[in-house]
Parts: structure tokens; C-alpha cells; sequence
């Protein structure tokens, strides 16, 4: 029974949250390691494109809840998903026609796109301030709970509780579904192919014809797409505010660089590791130690490795170990 | 020539003294017009202009001079210009008190630098810092506020009441939060308390899972929530209940809005705390000027400034002197018994008590009794949150 209890305060505490929290950073880590590959630079105006999308889905997440549509228990944010991603997928390709064309036109320097899309970073986070403002904002509706910590409890009569909110449920099956789907367009179709190819050799791939202008802008359409997939879900499973979304950028970025910039897989791992790292490091294990040891074993202390204040900090440690140990990531990016 | 010069001279300074002693009182209003509070500032000015308006109908203090408010900017958060502020009503407006200041970092700087070098008495209508309590003052320094020391004894009481003896406690993480976890611990272990885990909240995060995680596992009967109801203590609330590891949370007073019960919902039922709170006569009295000068009397701290002015004017009046030095030991005599009682409005009457020599326990908006090192003892209402609803259970 203690193992047991045991078990689900850990599933509860750490693997569920980090679960979810590891879906949404690889999502948004899929976007910066696509744009590294394909248009070879790091775009730190990813977490304000998240806040964009997320924000033209709440809105219409509003408009459908206000006109009385609802999908049950599901929240109606998933209904409106697909408005906010063609409103992302707007934004960036204005911003792309508008300013990185120039840039690519003259072969700028990476650390000069880099630079650019900092600048981008701040006018999307003022447009997305200006038409939503700046406070928390919540969108979710349907049912809360899969498994409350009540049911769970009188469902099994154990002490502690392990809970499952709608939310983290559909961020992991959307995140599974929106990768299966990402893998097979990459591997399998023929644009996802000449994608590749130009992430391989520019050269060789305007050589055999493939136009650079149409690979850009299916690129800046997927990555607008999973911005905004990210950002939803995300935002239904914690709260909706940009300034969250702006510190997102760290997470997703150590994300993309332990997993190897450039490589889809690797942004998945690394979202998954950091996310893990982030929750595992900060939790006290006192509880589920009191559970596991025989009785008056159990620890007096907290058991917990850094306090919650460094959350962040976690992520800064594991991207200067990586980059100490292997600049390229995990799965050998094409950073380094 | 000379003797002619010499006269004048003398006759001018005669007559400068003379203007001195019979122009107006000035006292200065130090508040923060920008900054962080400049939302409840405005209410809080209102409030204490009123009580000059109200001291100078009834014919000013000390056989007839009237008072004049002086303002200047706190800014709340910035110590150098409060203090620059501060030393210009002290030097070019010569005010013979200050009615201020508001937060707790710049009453304390410019108590240190201008108030006890230049010899002004303060009354502090919002510093709630323990800090101040031992401040060096030279008994200059009062506040109508209660300190967080005492808010921290409060809450040990309640717990204490429901022989609670294990909690963990979470505090939003500024000198608020901290100065009040640190008060509240001290009372709460002296009492025989076990705090678990004493765990800072950043404000304005998306998610507090970590938090409830490191909370959850160090266990205790109720958690003891710090912070903001409409910032980080409610968020951390919601992960606690999501998570299912605390069902019963006492809350401080910074918890304290109905918009918190509303979002959370049914599941905060059973959960209690306390709040300053004033009843009685007097903030009833004070309701009804504050109504019939369109100033809101629920805001916060606006009693408490009315209360603040009218204590200065009193203290001055049982002196017999504008001099800090003289009436500085009146404040206290004023707010508390023995005396007539006075309520809100009556300040004339007061003024003539003090006049013909009596004795005035003043009871103002807020029941002022002043404690201590001159700080408002502060009454309490413990409540405990019912379908949706605060319920009083008593006052503290």
C-alpha cells in the first residue's frame, strides 16, 4: 500500500505536470529547430508567435463561447484552433514579405537575422498587449478534471490522490497526434522532402529546382501551426498572460540546443529532458522517501535538491553542460 | 540712523514672529500621488483634508489659526525623492508635522532623514512594516495602521483556537510577504507551532505546480497563504486544490476579496483568515461625512488618514504648541483613554475640550488605540469562507 502511495504522489507531483509541461516545450521547440534548419536562424520571436496564436484563438475561443457553441466537455478553445493558427500563419508570412525576405535577399550574417527577429520579438509582444492586454486571461471550459483527486480517492481508497485534468490529457494526445503528423509530412510527401533538401544543401537543392521562396513560406506556415498549438495548450493548461509566454523563449530554446538545433527528434527529447529536469530537481522527495523507507526512516528534511525559485535556473545549467560537452546536442544538430 | 535701523529690524523680526504665531498651521501630506498605491492615494487625501476642513470650521486650533494642508509625492517606492519631497515641506514650507508617509521603505527614510534631524512628528497612515516598530524615532514616529507583527499574532491566535499545530506556510515574495511570514512564524513556533515549509511565491506566474509539489510534500494541517487573491496566492490555491493536497487554507489579509471566492468556487469552503476591520460608532460616523463628501470610505486606508490628521491637529491643541518636541507626547495621550470619547465629526468639540484643559480619548474611523511605540493595536475580523461568503466567526 505504501508503494502504492508512494507511486501515485510521484506520478501526481512529477511525471503527470512534467508530462505536459514536456509536450508544450517540445511543440515550441519543434518551431525554433524547424526555422534553424531551414531558414538558419534562431528566432527569438518564437514565444511572442505563441502568444499571437494563443491570442487569436482566445478571442475566438469568446466569439463561439458567446454565440453558445460549446464541444462538451472538450474545451472550445480546440474548436477555434484553427482560426488562431491561420491568424500566425498571416503574421509571420507578412513579417517574412516584409522584413527577413530583405535580409535573405542580402545574405545577411545568421547573427544579423538573429538581431532582426529580437526586434520582431518586441513588436509582437507589443501588438499582442495592445489588443489583449497585459493581465491573466482564461479560456477554459468544459470539464476540468478526468480523474479529480476526490474520485481517485474514494475510487481506491488510497491516501494520496492522482489527479488528471482535461487539459494535460489533451496536451498529450494533441502533442502526439501534431508530431505522427509533422513526421510523416516531413518524411513522407514531396514538399516535405524539398524541405529537407534545403535544410541539407541549400545549393544542391536550388540546383535541382526546388524554389527556395515556397520551402520558406510552408515552413513559416507548419511553424506558425505548431506555435500556436503549443501556445493553446499551454495556455489551457496554466493560464494565458504574454509576459509568461516571453519567458517561455528559455525553456523552448535549452529545449531545441540539448536536443541538437535542427533536428526535429531533438527538440522533442530536449523539451521532454528539461521539462523533467526542471520538476524533478525542485520537488521534495521527502513524501514519497516517508512512503518507501520502513517507519521512522523517513528523512526530516525536505529532500529537495533547489528550491522552486530556480526553476529556471535549471534550464541555464543543462544548456552550458550540453554546450560544454557536446555543442551539438543530443541527437548531433547542425549547430557547433 | 543706527538706532532707527536696529528698531525696525527688531520691529520686523517682532512681526514675523507675530505672523508665525498667528498665520496658519501647516501640516504637510506626504503620499505617493505616483507610483505603485496612486489608485487609493486620492481617497486617502480626501479623507484627511476633510478633517482640516472640519477642525477649521469648527475654528482652527490654538485660539483660532487655521490649518493648511501641504502635499508632496511619496512615489511609494522612491526614498530619495520622498526624502526631497519630506525636506522641502520641512525647510521651504515650514510644516510643523507630516501627515505620512505611505509605504513602509520611504516612511522609514524619511522618518532617518528628515523628520527626526529637523524635529517633526509623523503619523503614518499605511506603513505596516514590524520594522518600524524599533525604528529610532526619538518618539516622533506613529502610525494608525496596525503592524504586521500584529496581523502574525492574530493569525498564530486563530490557529492556536482550532489547535492546528502543524501548517506550511507560502508568502508572495516582497517585503509584505516576508515581513509577514517572518511575524507570523515567530508567534505561530512560540506558541508550540511546527511550520513545515516556509516556501516564497513569485507573483504572476503561469504555474505553481512546483510550489504545491514541494508544499504538498512537506505536509501540515492548513496551508497558510501569504499573498495577493488576485495574483499568486490564488493561483497557488488553485494548483493546491487541482493537485488535491490541501483543502483547508487560512488566508492573510492581502486574500481578501470576493473575487477570489468566485473563481475558486465551493472548494474554498471551510477555508478562514482575518482582516482589519473597523465597526462600530465611529466608522459609521465616518461613513456618513465620507458619503456626504462623495469620498469612499471603504477604500483602503482612507479612515485610517482622517484618523492620522485629526490626531496631529488634537495633539497639538493639548499642547498648546505647534513644536513637535512639546506635542509629540500628547499623540498618544488624545487617541487613547482616559477622556471624553470623540467621533468622527466632532473634532470642534474636541478642540474645545482640549482648550478649557479636559481630557479626549479619541475614537475616530478605525476605534484608534495606539500601542507600543505608537502604532494602532488593529482590530481583526476572523472569518471563515461559507457557501461563497465571508461569515464573521468573532473580532480580534
Amino acid at each position: 500500500m505504501d508503494l502504492l502511495n508512494a507511486f501515485v504522489a510521484l506520478m501526481n507531483f512529477v511525471v503527470i505536470p512534467a508530462s505536459a509541461y514536456g509536450a508544450q516545450l517540445a511543440l515550441g521547440a519543434l518551431g525554433v529547430t524547424l526555422i534553424y534548419a531551414i531558414l538558419r536562424f534562431s528566432n527569438f520571436a518564437h514565444g511572442d508567435t505563441m502568444a499571437f496564436g494563443t491570442m487569436v484563438t482566445i478571442l475566438v475561443t469568446w466569439a463561439l463561447q458567446g454565440a453558445g457553441l460549446s464541444l462538451g466537455p472538450v474545451p472550445t478553445a480546440l474548436l477555434a484552433m484553427p482560426v488562431g493558427i491561420f491568424g500566425a500563419a498571416a503574421l509571420v508570412l507578412l513579417t517574412d514579405r516584409a522584413v527577413y525576405r530583405f535580409y535573405r535577399r542580402q545574405k545577411a550574417a545568421p547573427v544579423i537575422l538573429v538581431i532582426v527577429s529580437t526586434g520582431l520579438m518586441f513588436i509582437y509582444n507589443g501588438v499582442v498587449r495592445f489588443i489583449i492586454g497585459v493581465d491573466d486571461q482564461s479560456f477554459d471550459d468544459g470539464a476540468r478534471f478526468v480523474l479529480s483527486a476526490r474520485e481517485f480517492r474514494e475510487a481506491t481508497g488510497l491516501q494520496e490522490a492522482l489527479t488528471l485534468r482535461t487539459s494535460q490529457a489533451i496536451t498529450l494526445i494533441t502533442a502526439v497526434i501534431v508530431v505522427a503528423l509533422l513526421f510523416w509530412f516531413l518524411n513522407r510527401t514531396r514538399t516535405g522532402k524539398s524541405m529537407r533538401a534545403f535544410a541539407d544543401n541549400e545549393d544542391l537543392a536550388l540546383l535541382s529546382g526546388i524554389s527556395p521562396e515556397r520551402v520558406v513560406a510552408i515552413t513559416w506556415i507548419i511553424v506558425a501551426a505548431l506555435a500556436t498549438v503549443a501556445g493553446t495548450l499551454y495556455g489551457l493548461d496554466k493560464s494565458f498572460k504574454p509576459f509568461t509566454y516571453f519567458q517561455l523563449l528559455l525553456p523552448i530554446f535549452a529545449s531545441a540546443i540539448v536536443g541538437g538545433l535542427g533536428s526535429p527528434v531533438g527538440a522533442i527529447v530536449g523539451g521532454f529532458v528539461i521539462a523533467f529536469s526542471e520538476v524533478t530537481v525542485t520537488y521534495a522527495f521527502k513524501k514519497v522517501l516517508v512512503y518507501l523507507l520502513p517507519d521512522g526512516w523517513g528523512p526530516d528534511g525536505l529532500v529537495q535538491l533547489l528550491g522552486t525559485d530556480y526553476k529556471f535556473a535549471v534550464s541555464f545549467a543543462i544548456l552550458v553542460i550540453v554546450l560544454l560537452f557536446r555543442p551539438t546536442g543530443l541527437f548531433r544538430g547542425k549547430s557547433g | 540712523m543706527k538706532k532707527l535701523l536696529s528698531a525696525t529690524a527688531i520691529s520686523a523680526i517682532a512681526t514675523a514672529a507675530a505672523a508665525q504665531d498667528a498665520g496658519p498651521v501647516k501640516i504637510g501630506i506626504l503620499l505617493g500621488y505616483t507610483g505603485p498605491i496612486e489608485s487609493i492615494v486620492p481617497g486617502m487625501t480626501a479623507s484627511a483634508e476633510m478633517a482640516i476642513s472640519q477642525i477649521n470650521e469648527a475654528g482652527g486650533i490654538l485660539g483660532g489659526r487655521m490649518l493648511e494642508a501641504v502635499r508632496a509625492d511619496s512615489t511609494c517606492i522612491d526614498s530619495a525623492a520622498a526624502t526631497a519631497a519630506a525636506e522641502r515641506m520641512v525647510t521651504s514650507d515650514g510644516v510643523a508635522a507630516i501627515m505620512g508617509a505611505d509605504c513602509s521603505g520611504v516612511t522609514g527614510a524619511v522618518l532617518a532623514n528628515v523628520a527626526v534631524p529637523n524635529g517633526i512628528a509623523m503619523i503614518s497612515p499605511s506603513a505596516t512594516s514590524p520594522g518600524l516598530s524599533s525604528a529610532d524615532d526619538n518618539d516622533l514616529f506613529f502610525r494608525t495602521s496596525p503592524s504586521d507583527a500584529r496581523q502574525g499574532e492574530v493569525l498564530a491566535q486563530i490557529l492556536a483556537d482550532q489547535d492546528i499545530d502543524t501548517v506550511a506556510v507560502t508568502y508572495t515574495n516582497n517585503d509584505y510577504g516576508k515581513g509577514l511570514s517572518d511575524a507570523f512564524i515567530q508567534s505561530f513556533e512560540a506558541q508550540g507551532g511546527t511550520v513545515t515549509l516556509n516556501a516564497p511565491h513569485e507573483d504572476g506566474k503561469a504555474d505553481y505546480s512546483a510550489e504545491i509539489g514541494a508544499l504538498d510534500s512537506a505536509g501540515g494541517d492548513v496551508l497558510v497563504v501569504l499573498g495577493y487573491g488576485d495574483q499568486g496566492g490564488k493561483g497557488i490555491i488553485r494548483s493546491a486544490l487541482d493537485a488535491g493536497s490541501f483543502d483547508r487554507f487560512m488566508l492573510a489579509d492581502g486574500m481578501y476579496m470576493q473575487s477570489l471566492l468566485d473563481d475558486v468556487g465551493a472548494a474554498m469552503d471551510g477555508s478562514f483568515g482575518a482582516v482589519p476591520w473597523s465597526e462600530g460608532e465611529g466608522t459609521s460616523a465616518f461613513q456618513t461625512l465620507a458619503d456626504e463628501a462623495q469620498i469612499d470610505a471603504e477604500s483602503t486606508y482612507t479612515r485610517e488618514s482622517y484618523d492620522a490628521m485629526a490626531l496631529l491637529a488634537m495633539a497639538m491643541q493639548a499642547a498648546g504648541s505647534t513644536d513637535a518636541n512639546e506635542y509629540k507626547s500628547k499623540v498618544m495621550e488624545v487617541a487613547n483613554a482616559p477622556g471624553e470619547p470623540i467621533l468622527p465629526g466632532e473634532l470642534g468639540k474636541a478642540m474645545q475640550i482640549l482648550a478649557d484643559g479636559g481630557d479626549v480619548d479619541y475614537v475616530g474611523a478605525t476605534n484608534v488605540e495606539l500601542i507600543g511605540a505608537g502604532e494602532a493595536a488593529g482590530n481583526y475580523r476572523e472569518y471563515v469562507v461559507k457557501d461563497g461568503e465571508y461569515e464573521t466567526v468573532t473580532f480580534r
